[in-house]
């Protein structure tokens, strides 16, 4: 399976991931060589089988809706690159 | 004595004796890192005042004898753990400035132990790697041989261990970044069954892989640090309400009876020869303690490399989508929104956890997910089934750990699918979720070999007994 450069940058794209010139060329034939060999599982019979997400016996787990302390907001925050006042500022998500 | 050398019981048995003090102890281990760290880049962040914090509440908690096994005895945590008020970067840019606000809940458990956290140890970013040559700040060197590299992802963990830079130390396992480490500079490490130990406050990578586990000197402190580690937590949905036994109960040398598993599978061409001999004689010394050694089967064996690297770097893919530069970690500035997360991500990931967010998002994508990621799914039911199977008429399985021992700094780094092949005996477990063990089992040209443990799910006990009648038996052979 051979991977464009065009698909690069379409996955690149999904994943919000800024890639170089160079890097569009290298993970171009490198993802190819890698999903090349993936090709193996097609040698794999699956008709009947169904896929595992996880595997250990535990199903819907739900707690008790209880309140509790939460951690303290000036830790919090300030780990956020910016701020105005108490609260995160972010960039305009929609356009005016 | 060699203070360097010491295992948690001995570093027990010289507290409880007053022949040290736990303030002395890591004192010495400070000192110690800081002439040695340059040369073999184990530790990103040292935390010298908590430390010495927590060794003065230490000693005078063993002065009232009110100490534990583990109390004052200073340990190392790989730097995806996130310990309250320390850095916590999973050695990459995007996290590099973060501190994380609270403690994981393997830190908790720990700090109620006793414990003397020396520092935050080297990895490859994100736990990407089999080498820990993709940290973003510099890479760890093998103890061993510094031109090599000393396996991966929990490489600072396994170099600070094995050079005498803290006792013991905690890794993070999600392809075998716990066991490889391990096996390459000669360490116990252990990768629990999945839910075993708490995710809480672990940085994910995969998360129906990863799992905490102990990078150690011998199997006794192993067992030691597993009554710490181990145990429900209800803040991890995935964590096992199952009860944890006493582990150090397990270690009896004494096997007689066992059936132990050789799945031919991992004997395969392309193995190091000198790797084969040494496991051979593994094998031959387990066949003398009086285990009954079978040779079987896991059929699916050679398509685990194929569905690790789809299903894994398809969760990575999802998990690393929180890095954006808005509420914490590096942040690019940009023209808008869409451009400033585009440019975070583009400065703040590495090659290597950006090859795996490209491959994850491309299993995942329209088109591509039932081709890649159900089929590997798929087969991820097979590679357990054959578990299955195999546990009904075996206690346990013995395999290498590693095709080869420690290979050369560079030597695998430009090639990803290389690089990829290390975990070829590791991945299984994980995608299993089954507990496994490294013990190292000999040398090959004065480099470290180990041999993996697996077991059933929750049977650390039975992997523990044997690594460390193993282990007892090589002691009486050296003497």
């Amino acid at each position: 399976m051979r991977i464009s450069r065009e698909q690069v940058e379409h996955v690149a794209h999904l994943a919000r991931l800024g890639l170089t010139e160079s890097e569009k060329e290298r993970f171009s034939e490198q993802l190819s060589t890698i999903l090349e060999s993936m090709e193996i599982l097609r040698q794999v019979d699956t008709k009947a089988i169904p896929p595992t997400a996880q595997v250990i016996p535990l199903l819907n787990v739900m707690r008790d809706d209880e309140a509790c302390p939460s951690l303290p907001r000036e830790q919090i925050l300030a780990n956020a690159p910016r701020l105005e006042e108490d609260y995160i500022r972010i960039m305009a998500v929609l356009e005016e | 004595m060699d203070l360097s050398k010491l295992t948690i019981h001995e570093a027990y048995d010289l507290l409880c004796r007053r022949q040290t003090s736990s303030r002395e102890l890591t004192r010495f281990f400070l000192e110690r890192i800081e002439h040695e760290n340059a040369r073999l880049g184990a530790y990103l962040t040292l935390t010298p005042e908590v430390a010495l914090e927590q060794a003065t509440q230490a000693d005078a908690l063993i002065a009232q004898g009110d100490g534990g096994p583990l109390s004052g005895v200073p340990g190392a945590i790989k730097d995806n753990i996130c310990a309250a008020g320390v850095r916590t970067t999973c050695a990459s840019r995007i996290l590099s400035n973060f501190t994380p606000p609270y403690d994981a809940n393997v830190i908790e458990r720990l700090k109620a132990a006793g414990m003397v956290m020396l520092g935050k140890t080297n990895m490859d970013e994100f736990a990407m790697g089999s080498s820990t040559e993709n940290s973003a700040f510099f890479p760890t060197r093998n103890p061993w041989d510094t031109e090599r590299v000393p396996g991966g992802s929990s490489g600072g963990s396994a170099a600070a261990v094995t050079a005498g830079l803290a006792v013991y130390a905690l890794g993070s396992d999600t392809g075998g970044s716990v066991r490889l480490p391990a096996s390459f500079c000669g360490l116990v490490g252990l990768k629990p069954t999945y839910g075993r130990v708490s995710r809480y406050g672990l940085v994910a990578f995969a998360s129906s892989f990863d799992q905490i586990g102990p990078l150690t000197k011998d199997v006794t402190d192993c067992a030691l640090l597993m009554n710490i580690i181990a145990g429900y937590d209800r803040r991890d949905s995935t964590s096992l309400n199952a009860p944890v036994p006493d582990y150090t109960a397990d270690l009896v040398p004494e096997i007689k009876g066992l059936r132990i598993g050789i799945p031919k599978e991992y004997f395969v061409s392309g193995m190091q020869p000198a790797v084969e001999k040494v496991m051979r004689q593994a094998l031959a010394t387990l066949a003398d303690l009086g285990a009954e050694m079978e040779e079987t089967s896991l059929p699916h064996t050679e398509y685990a490399t194929a569905a690790y690297y789809i299903i894994a770097p398809s969760e990575a893919s999802a998990n690393l989508a929180r890095y954006d530069g808005v509420k914490y970690g590096f942040s690019a500035p940009g023209e808008d929104m869409w451009d400033a997360y585009t440019k975070t991500r583009q400065y703040g990931f590495g090659p290597e956890v950006k090859r795996r967010i490209m491959l994850g998002t491309y299993a995942l994508s329209a088109g591509y997910y039932e081709a890649y990621y159900l089929k590997a799914q798929k087969v991820r039911t097979l590679i357990k089934s054959d578990f299955d199977k195999a546990f009904e008429r075996f206690d346990l399985l013995v395999t290498p750990t590693s095709p080869t021992a420690a290979f050369k700094i560079g030597e695998r780094i430009d090639d990803p699918l290389a690089m990829y092949l290390s975990d070829v005996f590791t991945t299984t477990a994980n995608l299993a979720g089954i507990p496994a063990l490294n013990v190292p089992c000999g040398f090959v040209d004065g480099l470290p070999v180990g041999m993996q443990l697996l077991g059933k799910p929750l049977a650390e006990g039975t992997l523990l007994r044997v690594g460390y009648a193993f282990e007892q038996s090589r002691k009486g052979a050296r003497k």
